[in-house]
């Protein structure tokens, strides 16, 4: 069931937009900004104030690739996959995350910290390789970087 | 020559909180919107944007004049009209919209604003990608501003014409880019693309006409209201009007984004600002406009970087933000790279995209680890008619054979030798 906060935040978002349905994207960002991710429970009490069926809201959750299904880490790791990371060498740097984390690309750290995936060109290929962690652009990475950004995380949580 | 003009990005100080309200306005912000609001009616910016020889800068390089001339007038009907601008910015390579978005969004405000005027939209939509979020907020925290002050809303400087902008965050998927997958996904669907005809600006959001327009193409339409557009034409180097936000990425010593006139030689966007190669780093070829373009090579480094000389010479300018392959990157990883993107971000809607892609990208892995054989280069040339212009139901997929059919045309011999040694020569 969503609070009360959220289910006026969600009406107030109705209104303003042309039809009910356009809201779901919005809708489902803020869910998971509420709650880490957007859960079967979640889409049954949102489909129904789009207008919307749960299956017709759960094929748009699906279709977007940052609307989480399952839980994630407290902090999401999105690391570039795409070419200019590529031919800056991506791999040395992806490869001490993983170690690092005991994690592969698609995992959670076992301490719920960290979620661990990759993402297309993130719009910062003149600091490749790079990563964004939550809302934060990290680049050009290198493993001392990594080492760095990481403990600033753990720090930030202790 | 004069001092070459920078007007997208004078104002912007990369690393540093954007212009706030006073400050644009004190450069002279929101006056072209002051001026057009109370001395041009919407056709005349729609001349003068068209006169301006402005074309789009999201890829295909359309005539934005001309595009806003497809919308039914006013007076001829009643119906609704709406603006999308798409900073949806996912094409590997290319990372422009995002200096213009968090470098001076009020600047990007007042295009918006300005081109709904023309069109007599009176919703405008700034669809921006999951990634961006500063983007995002900066242009959520102008956009309030802008409100305050009377910019948008109702009755706009006492004008009697209205406009509300909705600030989009989007969810992921580069399919989201294509104009119409755009327009389903406001509409809250997943980003699949309509059949074209009917073009957008006839049938569009909630099947009203509706103009999709780049951010960058948004951000000159202020400086052309202001200055006209003979200065606009006056600024480039060659045919093709204004100025260009150029990138370099790849292995160069000063990897950016270079604001500099349209039509400026590959050659000088490379070496002088991007600082040439890196010691002892030979470069091979480039993709010019992201990674749906063809390669071009060395040949062709003396080429104006506009859309007529880079179509000429077979590739396309695209989003003007190049990636360099260099003689120690294996042209087989960057395409297997590149068709991974491709793959993983099709829609799914027409088969031979949906099923051809992930053949494509398998058949690349299985060469770059030199487990190949011969006729797979067979399957590959095959797939890049199949899967070309007309074939599939939107042009993702034609986007990328594009830097594949290039690939295989220049740098065959690297294939072959992949398979016939069984290992990559770079690995
Ligand atoms: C798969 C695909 C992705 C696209 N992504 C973008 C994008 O992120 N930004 C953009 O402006 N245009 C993108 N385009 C081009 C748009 O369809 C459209 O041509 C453009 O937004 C029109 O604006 P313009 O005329 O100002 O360039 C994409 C096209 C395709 C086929
Ligand atoms: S070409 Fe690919 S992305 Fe475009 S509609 Fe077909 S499956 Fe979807
Ligand atoms: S390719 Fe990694 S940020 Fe562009």
């Amino acid at each position: 069931m969503f609070s009360r906060e959220e289910i006026e935040t969600i009406e107030a978002a109705i209104q303003r937009e042309e039809t009910p349905r356009s809201v779901s994207i919005a809708a489902m960002r803020f869910i998971q900004k509420q709650r880490g991710y957007v859960s079967d429970q979640s889409l049954a009490d949102l489909a129904p104030m789009l207008g919307m069926s749960v299956s017709g809201l759960e094929s748009v959750a699906t279709f977007y690739s940052l609307i989480f299904r399952k839980p994630v880490g407290r902090h999401v790791i999105l690391v570039c996959d795409s070419v200019s990371c590529w031919i800056l060498g991506r791999e040395r740097p992806l490869d001490h995350l993983r170690r690092r984390l005991g994690v592969d690309l698609g995992q959670t750290t076992a301490d719920d910290l960290f979620t661990l995936l990759a993402i297309p060109c993130l719009g910062a290929c003149d600091r490749a390789p790079a990563m964004l962690i939550d809302e934060t652009l990290y680049g050009p990475l290198t493993p001392e970087s990594i080492d760095e950004i990481l403990s600033s995380y753990r720090e930030l949580d202790r | 020559m004069t001092a070459t003009e920078t007007p997208l990005t004078r104002d912007i100080r990369p690393g540093e909180a954007p212009p706030g309200l006073r400050e644009y306005e004190s450069k002279g912000g929101y006056s072209a919107l002051r001026k057009a609001l109370r001395q041009m009616s919407p056709d005349e910016v729609i001349d003068e944007v068209r006169a301006s020889n402005l074309r789009g800068r999201g890829g295909a390089g359309f005539p934005t004049g001309m595009k806003w001339g497809f919308v039914p007038k006013k007076d001829e009907t009643s119906t609704r009209r709406y603006l999308a601008v798409n900073g949806d910015e996912m094409e590997p390579g290319t990372f422009k919209d995002r200096l213009l978005m968090e470098g001076n969004p009020h600047q990007l405000l007042e295009g918006v604003i300005l081109a709904s005027y023309a069109i007599q939209a009176d919703l405008a939509y700034i669809f921006i990608r999951w990634a961006y979020h500063p983007a995002f907020n900066r242009l959520r925290a102008a956009a309030g501003e802008a409100r305050e002050a009377g910019y948008i809303g109702k009755d706009i400087l006492g004008t009697g014409f209205n406009l509300r902008v909705h600030i989009h965050g989007s969810a992921g998927r580069y399919m989201c880019g294509e104009e119409t997958a755009l327009l389903s996904s406001i509409e809250g669907s997943p980003a699949r693309p309509r059949a074209k005809p009917p073009f957008p600006p006839v049938v569009g959001l909630y099947g009203k006409p509706t103009i999709v327009q780049n951010i960058e193409t948004i951000c000159n339409v202020p400086h052309i209201v202001n200055k006209g557009a003979s200065w606009f034409r006056s600024l480039a180097r060659s045919d093709d009007a204004g100025t260009k936000l150029y990138g370099v990425s790849g292995r160069v010593n000063r990897p950016g984004i270079f604001e500099l006139p349209m039509g400026t030689p590959i050659r000088e966007i490379i070496e002088d600002h991007a600082g040439g190669m890196w010691d002892g780093v030979r470069l091979r070829g480039f993709l010019p406009g992201g990674g749906s373009t063809r390669f071009l090579l060395e040949e062709h480094l003396d080429l104006p970087m506009d859309f007529g000389h880079i179509e000429g010479a077979g590739s396309r300018l695209g989003t003007g933000t190049m990636i360099i392959l260099d003689d120690r990157t294996c042209p087989v990883g960057l395409l297997h790279n590149l068709e991974h993107f491709y793959a993983r971000e099709s829609c799914g809607w027409c088969t031979p995209c949906r099923d051809g892609l992930p053949w494509v990208e398998k058949t690349l892995d299985a060469i770059e680890k030199g487990e190949g054989r011969i006729e797979d280069l067979d399957v590959l040339d095959r797939h890049c008619t199949l899967l070309g212009p007309g074939r599939t139901f939107c042009a993702l997929a034609p986007g990328a054979m594009d830097p594949l059919a290039s690939g295989l045309e220049f740098f065959r011999a690297d294939f072959v030798t992949h398979i016939n040694d069984g290992k990559c020569p770079w690995g």
